[in-house]
């Protein structure tokens, strides 16, 4: 190998930051420079998570410069995984997006954007200090309001102004707990911190502060109301972005500081407090999807219901302490599945003009492929076999039942049929009587083959369980 | 090359095909046709050269890691075969029939590749080494049969389809919860005969309760066990292939022979008996047998009294494996391919009957047999297999299953055994009677078959022949080689020996 860890790791930001610049500076060939920086930050990617794969977490600052001077970037078997779904997704909907914007006016300025939010979140799963985490966390925020805005409608702009809001609120929150961190500590290194924790008041604030900031821009309930109208109108290649990574970032990050830096400030009742919000996202949501006029609505409202698991990890890893891999490993899953689910609906959207489910039936059966790649992508929604769904819904069973914790195993399982009445409500319009629609637009084959490819990601997640609970033993850094 | 392989490959001869006929237009008949029977007669060679080598007591073995400690296993053992020759003749007689009965309808090319994913998770069934195996597989047969129960997309099928998910989907829940409970409790073992949770009873036997109660209502759903079996009367809107295969055969028996796996080969019969669960399963399976046979008698459509006539037969072979002898599960096991081969000559005809005379109802079959005599023939054998007349099929099975009670000394078993022989007879008998001597005063309708030199179009009569006659033979040659009773005695024998005389 002729790098390490950490030189991949800073190709891994590098290389889709000079995208961005070289696609700002020549619109014109957005497409192309989007794709080819696309596959090369794949490919630092995969460098990376072999590098982490073979020889364990590293950590360390950038050209030499080590904390507190320097930026450190920090590479475990979390990160690494997170960098490697980004890629995933980001690959397919790079490709996705050749066609989907093809003659629209918007193209322009997407790669750009697009580019700039996929260095933004690597720079976010790579960073190793609360401040630096900060500036990622901003940054992911604003390019992902601005790719919101592209479509342009007066719809697109408010629900664009609405995240901002919530964005810079949850980013100012963040803000404040690392201010009062670093007041009381004096360091900003996450392990440095983490070592240094103490259970006082102050801490607590920060904490509190911070995870609150983070839930608003997590989205979730009840501090989703922002999502589902962003997630909606926003452009499909936007929309699967926006609801398979962004939203992690932001849970990627609580999940990394109640790991390695918090928790010892755990308060009696907090976990409980976590998993009740999660499970009245998870019920919430699935009503509203379940009751959506509009495809996308209901995919958008499916992430509010999907983002309430992620919340289990707290009460489970109360019970079970390798719970978090689970929660991982459901992220994963979910972020896949929900990307290849926007995408087909975004076929489908541009094929008919319109996302009303009830005249949606015609058209779904005139394209099967972008349907059949949403049927895949919605079974691993559901946790049904083959797909990284199941694996991850036996984790969380697994983890709950280790724990002798019934009521979240009966919520996880409560969860999978609620998504699967969604699911299959939409499939069904696929099998309605009556002929395929003459009429519509058909999706270009690069559209239904990249959406067809990330459904089959989900497939091979299904037998990729073993291998990332691996990666994710990997944890923490050395020095 | 690994013999094992042998596995993968019966799955690929159904998948296979059915994926690629996914992208085939809807105007190549032919290659459609090509594909769908090349596949199922590599099936057939391919599963007859298994059970040779099964039969030599070769072993047939595939295993890859899943999850840490969770394996995937692929095997072949005496039992698996049973299933998966079954699901493999009527395939390949059923894609014949459905080639003939689906000619010039909307939609063939998705009908025939869903359906060959569900001829292929049937078999992964059969080949699943352990209960998550099992349980993959188990899933995707629900996921691939709903878009057939829907296939014909009025809103009554949707609804049907909606209701099949709802339960099945629920079922396959408590069967996630129930076998990771059992993973934790006790790691995730292979099947195996007499089970492999002996020696947790002392510590756990609660939990192992209601694990047990927990598998059953999940495969209990696709079982079609009261109170879990409504959604099958109402799936039957599905075209008539659909409804016997998958309703007669696959589905149904996949739940069967998922209890049938739980008694054996999980918890192991002397298990089930020690923690008294024997009892409650035959109580339950008792009742099904029942109450689907009376319900059966109030039907007046054909599909649907066949529908709860299912409900009641499959709940023979349930009863067979909760008698947790070896001369009940005889009858149990042979009865999960007698019911087959009946059932489908039944579904068969009921098809015929209404494409080629438009008829739905009983009442409706009046002098039916001076029209279609050889259908009506194999209605005939068909209805007098199920009510149990020898040396018919059916007959061999309640047989056994009658000795199977009498070994365990459950005499009111046996008397439920002849009640529902009667109430078979008083809901089969009517049709025959009234399609053999009843006298048709108007015209039979139009029929759209119209370029046929038979009674009905040649790809219709001949599969149901077919089936009829394997019911017929299956019951007269039971004491020959290779029939299902002499395969099921060499299950039986291996079940029940005793652990000491293992290798």
């Amino acid at each position: 190998m002729f790098a390490t860890g950490l030189e991949w790791a800073a190709w891994a930001v590098a290389v889709p930051l000079v995208g961005a610049l070289l696609a700002g500076l020549l619109p014109r060939f957005g497409p192309g420079l989007g794709l080819g920086f696309g596959v090369l930050t794949a490919l630092a990617v995969s460098g990376a998570v072999r590098a982490v794969w073979h020889h364990g977490p590293v950590r360390g600052g950038l050209g030499g410069w080590d904390v507190p001077l320097g930026i450190a970037l920090s590479l475990d078997g979390l990160a690494a995984l997170m960098l490697a779904m980004t890629a995933v997704v980001g690959l397919a909907v790079s490709i996705y997006a050749l066609g989907y914007l093809r003659g629209a006016p918007m193209r322009g300025k997407f790669w750009a954007l697009w580019l700039w939010l996929w260095a933004a979140m690597n720079a976010l799963f790579l960073s190793g200090d609360v401040f630096n985490l900060y500036v990622t966390l901003e940054l992911v925020g604003l390019a992902a309001v601005a790719l919101t805005a592209l479509s342009g409608g007066a719809a697109a702009l408010t629900a664009a102004m609405r995240y901002l809001l919530v964005s810079l609120l949850g980013s100012l929150a963040y803000l404040m707990g690392v201010a009062l961190l670093y007041g009381g500590y004096g360091v900003l290194d996450l392990a440095a911190l983490g070592a240094a924790m103490e259970p006082d008041n102050v801490s607590r604030l920060a904490a509190a502060l911070m995870t609150v900031g983070l839930l608003m821009k997590t989205a979730l309930f009840p501090l989703h109301v922002w999502l589902p109208p962003a997630h909606a109108s926003a452009p499909a290649p936007v929309s699967a972005v926006l609801s398979a990574l962004v939203v992690k970032a932001s849970f990627y990050l609580i999940l990394r500081l109640w790991l390695d830096v918090f928790p010892a400030l755990t308060v009696p009742g907090f976990e409980l407090f976590m998993g009740g919000l999660g499970a009245g996202a998870l019920l919430w949501g699935s009503v509203l999807a379940l009751r959506a006029a509009r495809l996308k609505q209901v995919v958008a409202y499916s992430t509010v219901a999907q983002l309430g698991y992620l919340f289990l990890v707290f009460p489970l890893m109360a019970v079970t302490p390798g719970a978090w891999q689970a929660v991982v490993f459901f992220a994963l899953a979910h972020g896949c599945a929900k990307a290849t689910v926007f995408l087909a609906a975004g076929s489908l959207q541009q094929a008919a003009g319109h996302d009303r489910l009830a005249d949606l039936g015609p058209v779904m059966r005139a394209e099967p492929m972008s349907v059949f790649a949403f049927a895949i992508a919605g079974a691993s929604l559901v946790g049904l076999p083959l797909t990284g769904g199941f694996i991850a819904k036996w984790l969380l069973v697994e983890a709950a039942l280790v724990g002798e914790a019934w009521g979240w195993a009966g919520l996880v399982l409560l969860g999978g049929l609620l998504a699967g009445a969604y699911v299959f409500r939409v499939l069904g319009h696929a099998f309605g009587r009556g002929p395929a629609s003459p009429d519509h637009r058909p999706v270009p084959g690069v559209m239904g083959w990249s959406t067809l490819a990330l459904a089959l990601v989900s497939v091979v997640l299904g037998f990729a369980g073993a291998a990332s609970l691996e990666l994710l033993t990997r944890h923490g850094g050395r020095p | 090359m690994n013999s094992s392989w042998l596995l993968i490959f019966i799955l690929l001869s159904s998948l296979v095909p059915g994926l690629l006929i996914f992208f085939l237009r809807e105007e190549s008949h032919a290659l459609r046709t090509a594909l769908n029977l090349g596949g199922a007669s590599l099936k057939l060679i391919l599963v007859g050269a298994l059970l040779l080598g099964v039969q030599r007591g070769e072993v047939y073995e595939l295993r890859a890691v899943l999850l840490p400690g969770v394996e995937l296993v692929l095997a072949a053992d005496a039992l698996s075969l049973l299933f998966a020759a079954l699901s493999t003749v009527l395939w390949f007689v059923t894609t014949i029939y459905a080639v003939g009965y689906l000619e010039g309808s909307p939609n063939r090319s998705r009908f025939f590749g869903f359906f060959s994913l569900c001829v292929s998770a049937t078999v992964g069934i059969a080949f699943s080494g352990n209960l998550i195996t099992f349980l993959i597989f188990y899933e995707i047969l629900t996921l691939a049969t709903w878009p057939l129960v829907v296939h014909r997309g009025t809103a009554q099928s949707l609804r049907a389809g909606r209701l099949y998910l709802a339960y099945t989907l629920t079922g396959g829940a408590l069967l996630l919860v129930a076998m990771v409970w059992l993973a934790v409790l006790a790691g995730s073992g292979d099947f195996q005969p007499g089970g492999y949770l002996m020696g947790l009873e002392q510590e756990f036997a609660p939990q192992l309760k209601l694990i047990f109660a927990l598998l059953v209502a999940g495969f209990g759903v696709k079982a079609a066990l009261v109170p879990l079996h409504s959604w099958l009367p109402r799936a039957m809107v599905a075209p008539a292939p659909v409804s016997a295969l998958l309703h007669a055969v696959a589905v149904v028996k996949a739940g069967a022979f998922g209890i049938v796996r739980v008694v054996n080969d999980v918890y192991g019969t002397t298990l089930t008996l020690d923690l008294g669960l024997a009892l409650p399963l035959m109580a339950l399976a008792v009742i099904t047998i029942i109450y689907g046979s009376v319900r059966a008698l109030f039907a007046d459509d054909i599909k649907r009294r066949l529908a709860f006539s299912t409900v009641s037969q499959v709940s023979y072979i349930v009863l067979g494996v909760a008698l947790a002898g070896p001369l009940g599960a005889v009858g149990g096991l042979v009865h999960l391919v007698h019911q087959g081969l009946m059932k489908i000559t039944l579904f068969f005809c009921a098809g015929n009957f209404a494409e080629t005379l438009h008829i739905h109802k009983v009442s409706e079959l009046k002098g039916v047999g001076r029209r279609m005599p050889l259908t009506m023939l194999a209605f005939t054998l068909g209805a007098l297999g199920m009510i149990g007349a020898p040396p018919l099929a059916g007959f061999i099975s309640k047989w056994y299953l009658g000795l199977g009670a009498l070994e365990m000394e459950q005499h009111w078993v046996l008397a439920a055994l002849v009640f529902s022989s009667l109430l078979n007879a008083a809901y089969f008998l009517p049709p025959v009677i009234r399609g053999w001597f009843g006298r048709r005063e108007e015209p039979w309708h139009e029929t759209h078959l119209q370029h046929t030199r038979f009674e009905t179009h040649w790809m219709l009569l001949g599969p149901t022949l077919f089936v009829a006659a394997a019911g017929l033979g299956a019951g007269l040659l039971a004491g020959m080689p290779f029939s299902p009773l002499d395969w099921v005695s060499l299950i039986v024998e291996r079940e029940y020996a005793p652990p000491e005389a293992g290798p």
